[in-house]
């Protein structure tokens, strides 16, 4: 007994909420949805949320989280202005959906004259309509070890994006997601839950971006599963700048079917407290993954990026590259696995992580492992922690850049190599926009 | 024998305390099976304690009792019946090999391929000697040779009786009796192992080896050594050997305290090359070791370097404590699997002090269904400025039923602090061995060549002598496993 409860966090808020909510949450009267959400809570019991003891939780504790008096969100928040709404692109006429404390709202977004191949629509409105495809989507994750953050989003979901393109179909106009968090005083827990399909050999680019409007708490724990048929290729950035008292935790589950090829790119900025957890499934010869992130955080704020990526087939290649500076107190973790797979040869896996500090109170944690059962591949991985490149900052001064200014170009190259790497060109500019914002923000060089 | 009548006489003596029905079982030079207080107080009293050391051992043992078994390792294998073993055995001779004739051929092949006396294949074999045997003299020169300088290099047992204040003050300074399972079992039991203490100043005139000390036949099952190197002084300390050794005891729990004060400086090199166990993982040792330095003084060093191609199960973190201003430390490791044998080695390098710096080389080499894990940690306190660390880890996978895994932990509180790992696994490639059998190379020699081509950066570390065998040692732990 008192094992568990240092392996665990209660659960019993959430079980209680779901008791609560059960009949109105979307899609009660489906009997599968109904058994779907009862095996949620279930799992979710079972485990209770994760403390530093459990080992994929090592360096990141959920535990301020039990201090919050949790509300579910409630759809009928005021809409807030529509150019107060942020986005990454400077288009106006790209397909949007918009969510507000994660229901979407139509008012906000943009569906009209969808490019052809594209189904773009909520979740809540698809459980209504029930096609015959969702069941199998909603279930579909039996590949994936059930972690008490996807089981508690399984039970307590109601809306998300759904986004299903067909086979064939070459999207070039970007696909932006937005989600705003809105809390007033009452902090507000939100379960978005994402579908990304694409069908045989299409293509497509998917922004979400994720932001705080006011102050106020949102506990924001997503699930995306994307699943990619064979020859698909999907470009996926996130840009996460949640209000900084918020919690932004999210569970990425990809499945990549064979020749299909996924690259996701994260910056985040925002949050008290974010993990980006990414599971990866290789399913299929051909099959490449690229995940990069960056992280710039100050004050208290804690940063984890956790990505498995697991070759399930020979001939299969992965590349993660993960970038960040620390300032204050923050914390950024790293934990990235690597999973070679018996009989999964001709594999290539590179994996680097590099953490600035900035700091003396700043923490960098790093686990980068490797786990390989085959003998036919060249996987490797690095990490570095550290600070500014004292030479570096000499060159500059010696040419008259005052320390200020140089620290901040330093930091801004830094990460702009993840940002060059892993994201898609047109993005570059907007994120390094964002990247420069964060450092305008307070002057470098106090330190 | 007179070890025999003694060991009646302690047990007599503290006869009454035992009510399992013990006595009668005497005869056989050992406790009886299983372990419990009346046995940590018996081992207590055979190996002539005084009251503080039984006393922390029975702290050790009353906690052993309450922790659980610890499973993070990546290895498996059944739980172990702690209660169906003896804790403590006084040497045998009895049923040991009378001559080389009797000894398992297979092993007396290895010998001879690392090139051992045959003296020494003698006692490594566990073949009764004669008091003559060469290395006695030569023991007894090296003794007296050290005692010049002042130089203390003798069994835990001995140092406890001779040196008390010494061991009273450093036991359990490095690895405290509640340190993990396995190093509070042995702090409870153990009965053997080195004590080496150097003074202010002194340079140690050789390297010191358990396998140069008189006493040492009978090494035990539950070592326990302590090193202190003073202000200024240096050691060589040299472990195990290349050749395989004969045991009888499947679990093995040592564990190795160093403490360098400062400018001191100690290195340690082990070879180790237990008994793996036979090709399907049947028997074997499980050696489950803790070995931590302190380098507590400013400028201090500590090396540790490791050649484990042993043992069915190696559960083993060399790690240093640097708490000295400027301290270095250095990690080492070859670590070689073949057939079903399960490694999860690695090291710990706690940055403490200022301008601390630590360098970890670790290569790993998986062959047959064998099961390998890189497994470390480097962390930098917050008081740790300018300190550096650098890591490297490699390994190397034959065949495709073997496994490799790397799961560094780098933690970093300190801005001016520079941590860098760097992790790469990959097979041999085919080129390389193409060459090679083009040269008329034969396929295992080619092997052999390639792996220690990739262990070099280790293989260097190790002392001469140490480091000709297990180079021959490399090539002949990956066996059979090409072709």
């Amino acid at each position: 007994m008192s094992e568990t409860s240092q392996q665990s966090l209660g659960t019993e808020a959430f079980a209680a909420q779901f008791q609560a909510r059960r009949e109105t949450l979307p899609g009660s009267g489906l009997g599968w949805l109904g058994a779907l959400r009862e095996a949620g809570i279930a799992a979710l019991a079972e485990r209770g949320l994760p403390t530093p003891r459990v080992e994929d939780w090592k360096y990141t504790n959920l535990r301020p989280l039990e201090t919050l008096a949790l509300t579910a969100a409630r759809p009928d928040a005021p809409a807030p202005s529509l150019d107060l709404v942020p986005s990454l692109l400077a288009t106006t006429d790209h397909p949007r959906l918009v969510f507000l404390n994660g229901f979407l709202r139509p008012d906000l977004s943009r569906l009209a004259d969808l490019p052809e191949g594209v189904e773009l629509a909520g979740l809540a409105d698809l459980i209504a309509k029930q096609p015959d495809w969702l069941q199998s989507e909603l279930s579909d994750d039996g590949k994936f070890e059930t972690t008490a953050l996807t089981a508690l989003n399984t039970a307590l979901m109601e809306d998300g994006a759904v986004l299903r393109i067909a086979r064939g179909a070459v999207v070039e106009r970007p696909i932006e997601l937005v989600f705003l968090g809105a809390a007033e005083a009452q902090p507000l827990s939100i379960q978005p839950r994402n579908l990304i399909a694409l069908g045989e050999a299409s293509q497509a680019t998917v922004i979400e971006v994720h932001a705080g409007l006011g102050e106020g708490v949102t506990v924001s724990n997503s699930v995306s599963d994307v699943h990619l048929a064979p020859g698909a290729r999907l470009t996926h950035v996130k840009l996460q700048d949640e209000s900084h008292r918020s919690y932004h935790l999210a569970s990425l589950r990809a499945r990549l079917e064979r020749d299909s090829t996924y690259e996701g790119f994260g910056l985040s900025l925002g949050a008290a407290l974010s993990r980006n957890e990414a599971r990866v499934r290789l399913e299929g010869s051909g099959g490449h993954c690229l995940l990069g992130g960056g992280y710039l955080m100050r004050d208290k704020q804690h940063c984890d990026n956790t990505t498995v990526i697991e070759h399930l087939a020979p001939h299969t290649s992965c590349r993660e590259v993960f970038k960040g500076a620390l300032d204050d107190k923050a914390r950024g973790v790293f934990q990235g696995k690597i999973v070679v797979h018996r009989d999964a040869q001709h594999i290539d896996g590179h994996q680097l992580s590099k953490a600035l500090l900035l700091s003396d109170d700043a923490e960098m944690d790093a686990k980068p492992e490797l786990e390989i059962y085959a003998d036919d591949v060249k996987c490797s991985h690095g990490a570095t922690a550290g600070e500014i490149d004292h030479d570096a900052l000499f060159y500059l001064r010696c040419r008259g850049i005052p320390e200020a200014k140089a620290r901040s170009l330093l930091i801004q190259a830094f990460l702009a190599e993840a940002v060059e790497e892993a994201a898609p060109e047109a993005l570059r500019e907007a994120l390094n926009a964002r990247i420069i914002a964060w450092l305008a923000a307070k002057p470098q060089g106090a330190n | 024998m007179a070890a025999t009548s003694e060991t009646i006489r302690q047990v007599q003596d503290i006869g009454e305390r035992y009510k399992f029905g013990f006595v009668t079982d005497i005869e056989s030079e050992m406790a009886p099976k299983g372990l419990n207080e009346d046995i940590v107080r018996f081992i207590s009293a055979k190996k002539g304690d005084p009251d503080w050391l039984l006393e922390w051992r029975l702290k050790a043992f009353r906690l052993w009792q309450t922790m659980p078994e610890p499973e993070w390792a990546k290895v498996e294998f059944p739980e172990i019946d702690y209660q169906d073993a003896y804790y403590y055995s006084a040497p045998k001779m009895k049923d040991r090999p009378k001559s080389l004739d009797e000894v398992d051929p297979e092993l007396l092949r290895t010998y001879e391929k690392l090139g051992i006396p045959l003296k020494e294949q003698e006692m490594l074999a566990g073949v009764a000697v004669d008091a003559v045997f060469d290395s006695v003299s030569v023991a007894t020169t090296f003794k007296k040779k050290l005692e010049e300088v002042g130089v203390i290099f003798c069994s835990i047992t001995e140092a406890i009786a001779e040196h008390p204040e010494l061991v009273r003050k450093y036991l359990g300074s490095v690895v405290p009796y509640s340190d993990n399972k396995h190093a509070t079992l042995n702090s409870a039991v153990f009965t053997d192992g080195s004590f080496v203490y150097v003074p202010k100043g002194v340079r140690c005139p050789m390297e010191l080896s358990t396998y140069f000390r008189i006493n040492a036949e009978n090494t035990g099952q539950f070592e326990r050594t302590l090193i202190i190197a003073d202000e200024g002084s240096y050691v060589s300390y040299l472990e195990g050997c290349t050749a395989p050794m004969r045991d009888e005891n499947q679990l093995h729990a040592a564990v190795v305290e160093l403490v360098a004060l400062d400018d001191a400086e100690i290195k340690y090199s082990t070879v180790q090359n237990w008994y793996p166990g036979d090709e399907n993982g049947v028997g074997g040792i499980y050696n489950f070791v803790t070995k931590r330095g302190a380098c507590r003084g400013r400028n201090s060093k500590i090396s540790w370097t490791q050649v484990e191609t042993g043992s069915a199960i190696t559960w083993k973190y060399p790690s240093c404590v640097l708490q000295g201003d400027n301290s270095v430390g250095e990690f080492y490791s070859i670590a070689i699997t073949n057939n079903r044998q399960q490694a999860d080695t690695g090291t710990k390098m706690i940055h403490i002090g200022k301008n601390t710096r630590s360098r970890i080389i670790s290569k790993g080499i998986s062959a047959g269904k064998a099961d390998q894990t890189y497994r470390g940690l480097v962390r930098m306190s917050n008081r740790a400025s300018g300190a550096r660390n650098y890591t490297q880890c490699d390994s190397l996978l034959i065949g495709d039923e073997c496994g490799a895994h790397t799961v560094p932990y780098i933690e970093s509180k300190n801005a001016a602090a520079q941590v860098e790992h760097e992790a790469t696994t990959s097979r041999i490639s085919e080129d390389q061995l193409f060459y090679c059998r083009q040269r008329g190379i034969d396929p295992e020699a080619a092997v052999a060549l390639v792996v220690n081509g990739f262990c070099r950066e280790v293989l260097q570390q190790l002392p001469m002598e140490f480091a000709v065998e297990a180079q021959k040692l490399v090539g002949i732990s990956l066996e059979g496993s090409v072709g």
